[in-house]
């Protein structure tokens, strides 16, 4: 794993109620770098991650919001956030239920954009 | 030809508690100006809750956006006050006839032909929902046509999801699982309309994110928020077989979108249930 690509999930995993964040490849859904806990599948992740960010990603397109910049999935025991970045990388979070996602969505935008 | 709206908002605003507010609320929906008519409309409303006219206006008002369910039960109140309403047999006879009830349409119009006999474009459209002149030979009907409750769900179906909402024309789209178009639309800035092309994936995303909030173990699936350069969308499922998409200006907070869906799904589903 890349120096840099880990210690800058290493500093997401450390707010409060993040289970995991990986650095997903966008158009294969291929882990590039991951910290994970608790028994998430860093292969599933990344593929459902990449996934669910192309279909957001084409309806953008197709209906006309521009380039995404966040993604949030809610669900009744946690949310997964995805941050699209640079270079067809995704910046891939999964945070437990009821954690505030306020500081780790714009902590996400951020890396997204140092992303490379 | 409208009335001078100027004029009569001066007249208004000098004695708000007048009549004037008839008037005024017409010609501005007349001039398609509908939320300073409902503003007007309501606040006179307010004063008089048992005028039969202001009902009248303000069906007139949700016929216009579309709002055929308040509209029917606004001319349905008319009626409770005034029997012999023109402007609510009328309204009513229009909403049937948009509905595919012709007998029911009939039956109100040519009551209001009866206390309108001057007006011609009445007697033609009675003739054109019945089906000719012979119609005039018949003698009129003393009470309403069997099967009011089902001609009147009819009426309601007929309208659109949305009808009434902010964004109901342009920011909201309700799709089935096959992502075929059920109501709303979505228009870009320059009016451009994105409905049928975002449609077919809209419904594949909301399968996407289900799918993602099983296999991830997150429970079940709530909503999912997109932000992007131009605008922000939210979308979720009213009920397990549709999806729902509600778009904003990029920029405005968050729980305004949440709001802003949330009551565009709780509509959803009440004319979904009407629906079916």
């Amino acid at each position: 794993m890349s120096p840099s690509y880990s210690s800058l999930l290493e500093a997401l995993t450390r707010l409060r109620g993040i289970r995991g964040a990986m650095v997903v490849e966008a158009a294969d859904g291929i882990a590039v770098a991951e910290e994970l806990m608790g028994g998430l599948k860093g292969t599933a992740l990344a593929a459902l991650a990449a996934n669910l960010a192309a279909r957001a990603a084409e309806l953008s397109g197709r209906g006309g919001f521009g380039m995404p910049r966040f993604l949030h999935l809610q669900a009744t025991d946690g949310s997964l956030l995805i941050a699209p970045a640079s270079r067809n990388l995704v910046l891939v979070a999964v945070a437990a239920r009821d954690v505030p996602l306020g500081l780790l969505r714009l902590e996400m935008l951020r890396m997204a954009e140092h992303l490379v | 030809m409208t009335e001078d709206i100027r004029s009569l908002s001066a007249q208004y605003a000098a004695d708000p508690s007048s009549l004037v507010f008839l008037r005024l609320g017409e010609a501005l929906r007349q001039r398609m100006q509908y939320d300073a008519a409902l503003k007007v409309a309501l606040s006179g409303l307010g004063r008089y809750p048992h005028l039969p006219d202001a009902h009248d206006l303000y069906a007139r008002i949700l016929t216009d956006q579309r709002d055929y369910a308040t509209a029917f039960d606004e001319w349905d109140t008319v009626l409770r006050l005034a029997p012999h309403h023109v402007g609510a047999h009328k309204g009513l006879g229009f909403l049937y006839y948009r509905a595919g009830e012709p007998e029911h349409a009939v039956y109100h119009l040519r009551l209001a032909a009866e206390l309108d006999p001057g007006d011609q474009g009445l007697r033609a459209a009675v003739e054109r929902v019945a089906g000719g002149e012979e119609i005039w030979d018949q003698p009129l009907p003393t009470v309403p046509p069997e099967h009011t409750d089902e001609a009147r769900a009819a009426t309601v179906s007929a309208g659109d999801p949305f009808a009434g909402l902010e964004g109901a024309h342009d920011r909201l789209l309700l799709v089935d699982a096959d992502g075929l178009r059920l109501g709303g639309s979505l228009l870009g800035a320059g009016h451009q309309d994105f409905s049928d092309d975002a449609a077919a994936t809209l419904a594949a995303t909301t399968r996407e994110a289900v799918r993602a909030a099983r296999l991830l173990e997150l429970g079940e699936w709530q909503h999912l928020t997109l932000e992007a350069t131009e605008l922000n969308a939210c979308l979720l499922s009213p009920t397990a077989d549709t999806s729902l998409l509600a778009a904003m200006d990029a920029g405005l907070p968050a729980g305004q979108m949440a709001f802003f869906a949330e009551r565009a799904a709780k509509a959803a589903r009440a004319w979904l249930e009407r629906v079916r």
